[in-house]
């Protein structure tokens, strides 16, 4: 069978698309302004339209942590987050970690204990991580297993998650260097 | 062997105008290729010189590059190939460069699987630096004016032996070389006493790119142009599509909508738009009439079961059913499981005229190749497939559905088109370990030797199936397999496509084995541990499971003993392991807490101890999902798991204390570590629940459910 191609005649003409707005936030410590759908999800406005792809996808529900991103200091599922809803604030993604080429706390103990194999869980864990240790600096090795249990792991490397960021909390209690 | 024919010289001169000037080796592996693989779809030639699999280069720079067609999927190949290199060629580490999966670049490679990297690839490469050395010695004895004995290499540099300022660096000697040799005979390789770089821990090489966000994986390549691609889903497999409604989608500003014989898909410049577009799209289906469910699935595979093939066998059955003072009939089962890698299946494709080039998540790049030249009926040797990080294959990106996808829209479109599943799409679209079930009838004597061991397996695969403990009389029998390389009846037999998963065969194989050990021992009174090491004569396993049994403080006692210790061993493809842990059961709830695990192995050498070690982690953590809640539900051809809602992998609280110990076995043959540590889970989480409470499961994944059942 012969392939179609089908082209919609009013390609720009309404029917269904949501409504265009212009956003401004900060996207890590830069001020941003974007005009786009803004009922779409916030992990595609930064993979696709920002072409920051340290995000990742992987079960486009909010299940599995992949696509954390902190907003307003908060960890955030961004598959679930409509980009209308950042509007005037501070989004972090894992490119904004490292300050003037130096690592974050918990990226130079990710390094430090191997704390990935595929990689591909790798930025939702530090960024669920560092919005675990923003709201407590010291937490127990339980407190730890429950901040993170919703960012899944298929290759494993829970063990040294665990010890990374039990590291990194050190780190930054004793003001380890940006 | 004998010497090879000279490639063709069109092509090596090529080539080596592509990577530069300087040293060039290139080795030949032959027979160790053997592996039970599907075959790959027949097509054109690989289009670099195919009498070689692996080469290395020094360049004028004096940094060696070294190619393979291995791809890097979080197992740590990116760290452990130059290790292998730098040791024989006798380079910093820091100066080796790797380029991995180019099917432009690197030679022939069937693919990344069943720990052949190391097992061998290694020795191939190994070969190659080897003779690299020795090219470079002849070059500078010619250099510096001495014979060869007189010199050694070490540190990228080749000295006089009696005179050590007489020296030139490999650098040097490359400059303004178009040498290449191909190796006709294995030289001999360092043993293991000399090695300075191999054994040793070394932090992984894409740790910096992978905690920053650097780290490209197939998704995360872009062209000027390229479209994404969201393909249309059937309800179930071998639905027949009978109304299509694309009004809505079409509506979607930008989407276009893409019918091309059984692919229908939406393209748009945006993914969620493609997706949200394919969302709004209208079907009727009717189902294909396939009277089967999760329930059911045993008894449908039983009921017209593959041909068998006795794969081991010696004394007499009959004799040994005799000699038997208790005997045993047990089966054990096991459900589809599913890869669930957290990356989705994703590659982008740009068609142009016959020529295409493909970033794909892979593990085999160059059966690629052959896939998408068919499907848009292109040569072979014009497809270029470059291979970004994997995040996860297990086995389950072996076949690359996606990729052509991806290449009949971007031929349609006349753009590059990325398509990366869904979810739904990954779990529906998943080449599954298969169902099985597995029949053990076993006899001991009254001291306890085993006297004989009937095994037959249904639909896991032959690997594994195979016992090594010293039994008279034994048979083993093996109906199906879980690709479509071995034996018919295989995959046909399921509802849906099934495949290898990571130690493919071997899970279901240990699990049922080591169970039956274990009721053996149980019955006859012995500690399961003691029992082993009686009915064994292979010291290279006693050794092992004694390793295991010290880290681990095992005392013995008879079971149940309501410790909750478990144990089992397994030999998988030379590699020799040793598991152990402790579980602790709720009797009201049914739920299993693994408490700890401690896993002992002998690779013969760890090329990466830390690397071997970060894998007995994650085979173990891994390996929880399907002892424990893992289970693909699904009616008739329908599958109903679709995200991590409903099918549940591990989770940190799940997280057990884990102890590697490595071993090494320095004469036998150096094996791999990506597989091994997750055969025995089943086992010895099966046996450490009956110490526990005296329950016995026969059927993964041991969910809450089950557990309580068998508490009756």
């Amino acid at each position: 069978m012969k392939p179609v191609l089908k082209i919609p005649s009013d390609s720009l003409g309404e029917g269904e698309h949501a409504m265009r707005e212009t956003i401004q936030f900060k996207l890590n410590g830069k001020p941003i302004k974007l005009t786009v759908d803004s009922d779409r999800m916030l992990l595609w406005i930064l993979r696709t339209d920002l072409g920051l792809i340290g995000t990742k996808f992987s079960c486009g529900e909010g299940f599995c942590g992949a696509c954390t991103v902190l907003v307003n200091n908060e960890a955030v599922r961004s598959c679930q987050t409509p980009v209308k809803s950042v509007k005037d604030k501070d989004v972090l993604t894992i490119e904004g970690l490292a300050k003037d080429g130096v690592l974050h706390p918990l990226q130079q103990a990710f390094i430090k204990h191997d704390a990935m194999q595929c990689g591909f869980c790798t930025s939702g864990m530090i960024l669920t991580a560092y919005g675990l240790l923003l709201k407590n600096p010291r937490p127990t090795f339980k407190e730890i297993i429950d901040g993170m249990e919703d960012n899944l792991c298929r290759c494993g490397s829970h063990t040294r998650v665990i010890q990374a960021i039990q590291t990194a909390a050190q780190g930054i209690k004793e003001g380890v260097k940006r | 062997m004998d010497e090879m024919g000279p490639p063709s010289s069109l092509s090596r001169r090529e080539f080596m105008k592509m990577v530069g000037g300087g040293i060039v080796i290139f080795v030949t592996y032959g027979e160790e290729l053997a592996f039970q693989e599907p075959a790959r779809v027949q097509g054109g030639r690989p289009s670099l010189p195919t009498d070689f699999n692996a080469f290395l280069k020094i360049g004028e720079d004096g940094r060696v590059t070294c190619f393979t067609g291995k791809i890097e999927q979080g197992q740590g190949a990116i760290t452990a190939v130059p290790q292998m290199l730098a040791e024989e060629l006798e380079v910093p580490l820091s100066s080796v460069d790797i380029i991995l999966g180019d099917t432009d670049l690197c030679p022939y490679d069937m693919g990344t699987f069943g720990s052949q990297t190391i097992r061998s690839f290694g020795p191939a490469l190994r070969a190659a630096a080897a003779e690299a050395r020795e090219v470079l010695k002849e070059l500078a004895a010619e250099k510096l004016q001495v014979s060869v004995d007189r010199l050694e290499a070490k540190d990228g540099t080749i000295y006089d032996k009696t005179r050590p300022q007489s020296r030139v660096t490999y650098a040097e000697l490359a400059r303004g070389q178009k040498i290449d040799r191909h190796l006709v005979q294995k030289p001999a390789l360092k043993p293991p006493a000399e090695l300075k770089v191999m054994g040793k821990s070394q932090m992984r090489r894409d740790a910096l790119d992978k905690v920053t966000g650097k780290a490209r994986y197939a998704g995360d390549m872009r062209l000027p142009g390229m479209l994404y691609g969201k393909i249309l889903r059937p309800p179930a497999h071998g639905a027949k599509l009978k109304d299509l409604d694309t009004s809505a989608a079409d509506k979607v500003s930008g989407a276009r909508v893409v019918q091309d014989g059984d692919l229908i898909a939406v393209l748009h410049e945006l993914p969620d738009e493609a997706a949200r577009a394919m969302g709004l799209i209208k079907t009727q289906y009717d189902l294909p009439d396939v009277n089967v469910d999760d329930k059911s699935i045993f008894d449908y595979l039983l009921k017209n079961p593959a041909q068998g093939r006795t794969v081991a066998q010696g004394g007499n059955l009959e004799e040994g059913a005799r000699l038997a003072q208790v005997s045993f009939d047990e089966t054990y089962f096991n459900s589809y499981v599913a890869h669930a890698t957290m990356e989705t299946h994703t590659a982008l494709a740009h068609v142009q005229g016959d020529k295409a080039t493909v970033w794909a998540s892979s593990q085999t790049p160059f059966g690629l190749k052959d896939e998408v030249a068919a499907a848009i009926g292109i040569p072979s040797q014009n497809v270029h497939v470059i291979s970004p990080f994997v995040g996860g294959g297990f086995g389950g990106k072996s076949r690359n559905t996606q990729a052509v996808q991806a290449a009949r829209l971007s031929k349609i479109a006349g753009k590059p088109v990325q398509v990366a599943w869904s979810r739904p799409d990954e779990f529906f679209y998943d080449t599954f370990r298969p169902a099985a079930v597995l029949k053990i009838k076993s006899g001991i004597s009254s001291s306890g030797q085993i006297v004989f061991w009937d095994y037959e397996v249904f639909y896991a695969g032959e690997r594994s199936s195979q016992q090594f403990y010293n039994i008279p009389h034994h048979r083993t029998v093996v109906r199906g397999e879980w690709g479509g390389g071995r034996g018919g009846g295989g995959t046909s037999a399921h509802p849906f496509s099934v495949g290898a998963w990571r130690a493919p065969a071997s899970n279901s194989n240990v699990f049922a084995r080591e169970s039956q050990i274990d009721i053996m021992a149980a019955k006859a009174g012995i500690d399961p541990v003691e029992f082993r090491m009686k009915n064994l004569n292979n010291a290279r396993m006693q050794r092992i499971l004694k390793a295991a049994a010290d880290a681990f403080g095992w005392k013995p006692a008879k079971a149940p003993s309501g410790r909750g210790f478990g144990a089992a061993c397994a030999d998988y493809l030379g590699t020799y392991l040793a598991t152990m842990a402790e579980v602790a059961v709720d009797k009201a709830t049914g739920k299993v807490q693994v408490k700890r695990v401690v896993c002992a192995q002998d690779m013969g050498i760890a090329v990466n101890p830390e690397g071997a070690k970060l894998q007995i982690e994650g085979c173990i953590m891994m390996g929880l999902g399907y002892c424990l809640t893992e289970e693909v539900r699904f009616k008739g051809r329908e599958v109903k798991d679709l995200n991590f809602d409903t099918y549940q992998i591990p989770r940190f609280s799940w997280l057990p204390k884990i102890e590697s110990v490595l071993l090494d076995s320095p004469e036998v043959p150096i094996a791999g570590g990506g597989e091994p540590p997750i055969v025995n889970m089943g086992a010895v989480i099966a046996n450490a629940i009956y110490d526990a409470v005296g329950a016995r499961l026969y059927q993964l994944p041991m969910t809450p459910e089950r557990v309580k059942a068998a508490l009756k």
